[in-house]
């Protein structure tokens, strides 16, 4: 009998480690998830439900309504398109030029490697507002203007820093003998490059790739100084500027709408990619 | 020889694939930097018709007396320094409670990373609205609670508008300081703890006496990276308060931005870039250095 009892007085009863762990927990996504939960909701709500005092949490059907989202229109699709393929231009470039560089400071000895990995850290840790002013110049001396070049361009640049941290750790780690074995069978270090090393590769470009993606898809300032036309804005500026757009009567509604779109894109990364996008952030901070 | 021979080509193939990337980081971090420094020595605003006249020093003496500027650069440091602690407070109970097993871990961790991922000028507006004076839900939450007895300016208050956006910066960046710290948490192996319970150690003490020192380097670089970001912040301001109640909080990357687009003061807004820059520098050079204290420290314990 004792024997049955005990283990489940044990197992009913949780011990106050455990109740503070799971109140920990619930305060935890509490907070992660409030704000966007509050977007979610004023977007389906009615106008007049979103200016009711005391505020409704829990609306009734008359006042839920999917006009804010059809109010966004074809125009709304664009920017999400015009975000999507910046972001993911620069990320292959980015991806493209950076993995052969972080092969070369993982295992090319070359002369100066701890100057230019103490550069590439040193760079990562730029303020953006610190260089807008400079390629505002050159963008304008260039001419590109509203043209998504002078948004790739730095997109590819500012995620470089992380891309060759965490390529490089990733190359570090990978066995050598592999390659030194296909050295001896004739390939030279392009080629070994591409046909032994690459291929082992991809699940670290796709982490890395993530990221890069998600910081151009979120960049601001220079997709608000570089790029007027108003077609051409990519989602974080043309949410903005609902934002800004009139004074007395701002459009809580759509805003919300926008907002939610906008970021939805993010939040099916994230809910895909956990595992890499923690791996990735770890690896670019604390190895480098 | 030939080893000779096969080290050099693969020097040569080293800096031909490092290239490309160096020259693009170049053009877009080194050139405006530099250019930075040789802008702010002309004037080129409105008053000389955009065009670059040379005035030596003129711009530092200029902002010497600027009190925009410093308060600005007040205003920054309080939003960086408040931010910082209290993410990396609030980071670390995340990390705590991360590091712990329990059923669904893996969901929660996955929802602890969105507000990381979500795009800072859109959050902006989020939060402005969660702020909003009217019909804000931050003032229904207080007056239901029994907090409030009216609705209460947020963001057109100095005051609660940094208080407002430092929450929304906590919102935002806590998570990356967790992950962070969750990766120290998970080197710590568990014997120590075991030991130091053995000796009588109870687990606030084992807080104090293991967990914090050894995750100490992480802790550090967090610090650094959230320093730098903080203290550059521009879209999450720009979007929630545009630096007001009357500048009450401009950062300065807000100042800097609009005296080049708004005020179209080239030659001063080169001279703040290069004071924030040189400022920046000197700040990260030192956390750098207790960073490379800090791991030594570390190894030597182990």
């Amino acid at each position: 009998m004792l024997k049955v009892q005990s283990p489940t007085t044990t197992k009913t009863l949780i011990s106050p480690g455990r109740l503070l762990l799971w109140v920990g927990v619930i305060l935890m996504v509490g907070f992660c998830l409030a704000p966007v939960l509050w977007q979610l909701l004023t977007s389906f709500k009615t106008n007049a439900a979103i200016s009711t005092i005391p505020t409704i949490y829990w609306p009734n059907w008359n006042q839920l309504t999917a006009a804010h989202y059809i109010g966004l229109g074809g125009e709304f699709l664009r920017y999400m398109g015009n975000s999507f393929f910046v972001s993911f231009i620069s990320t292959c470039l980015c991806l493209v030029v950076g993995a052969p560089a972080a092969y070369s400071l993982a295992r090319l000895k070359i002369p100066g490697e701890n100057i230019i990995l103490g550069l590439i850290l040193i760079v990562s840790l730029f303020p953006y507002v610190l260089l807008f002013l400079g390629l505002l110049e050159i963008v304008k001396a260039v001419g590109i203007g509203n043209n998504y070049i002078a948004l790739i361009v730095p997109y590819t640049a500012i995620n470089l820093p992380l891309t060759i941290l965490v390529l490089r750790s990733f190359f570090q780690q990978l066995p050598k003998d592999l390659e030194d074995s296909a050295k001896m069978d004739g390939y030279n270090t392009v080629a070994m490059l591409q046909h032994i090393v690459l291929p082992m590769t991809i699940p670290a470009l796709v982490t890395t790739g993530i990221l890069t993606f998600i910081f151009a898809w979120n960049e601001f300032i220079f997709a608000l100084t570089f790029i007027t036309r108003p077609e051409m804005e990519t989602i974080p500026v043309a949410v903005a500027k609902i934002g800004g757009a009139s004074v007395f009567e701002i459009p809580y509604g759509p805003i919300a709408a926008a907002t939610v779109l906008g970021t939805i894109p993010l939040v099916i990364l994230v809910l895909l990619f956990q595992r890499r996008i923690v791996q990735g952030i770890t690896a670019g901070a604390v190895k480098g | 020889m030939t080893q000779d021979t096969l080290r050099q080509r693969d020097q040569r193939t080293g800096w031909f694939l490092v290239i490309p990337a160096l020259l693009i980081l170049l053009l877009v971090f080194a050139y405006p930097i530099l250019r930075a420094f040789w802008l702010s020595l002309f004037t080129q605003n409105l008053g000389t018709q955009l065009q670059a006249e040379f005035t030596g020093l003129t711009n530092y003496g200029r902002l010497v007396g600027d009190s925009r500027f410093w308060q600005s650069l007040g205003n920054t440091t309080i939003f960086t320094v408040l931010s910082i602690i209290v993410e990396l407070v609030i980071g670390l109970a995340f990390a705590l409670i991360l590091n712990q097993t329990f059923r669904g871990r893996g969901l929660v961790r996955t929802i602890t990373l969105i507000p990381w991922a979500l795009p800072t000028a859109v959050m902006g507006l989020a939060w402005a609205w969660i702020f909003n004076d009217q019909f804000g839900v931050v003032n229904d939450l207080l007056l239901r609670l029994g907090i409030l007895e009216t609705g209460i300016t947020w963001l057109g208050e100095p005051t609660r508008a940094m208080f407002a956006l430092i929450f929304a910066d906590v919102w935002k960046t806590t998570p990356f300081i967790a992950i962070l710290l969750l990766a120290g948490l998970q080197s710590i192996p568990k014997d120590l703890y075991e030991a130091h319970a053995i000796d009588g150690a109870s687990p606030v003490q084992s807080f104090w006496q293991i967990t914090l020192p050894l995750i100490a380097p992480q802790i550090l670089i967090a610090l650094l990276f959230r320093f730098a970001q903080s203290f550059g912040i521009f879209d999450l301001v720009q979007v929630m308060t545009g630096g007001g109640p009357a500048g009450a909080t401009e950062t300065v990357s807000i100042y800097i931005y609009a005296m080049v687009r708004r005020y179209l003061d080239f030659g001063y807004g080169a001279a703040l870039v290069v004071v924030t820059f040189l400022i920046l520098v000197v700040a990260i050079a030192l956390t750098a250095f207790l960073l490379a204290r800090a791991r030594i420290n570390v190894s030597g314990e182990r």
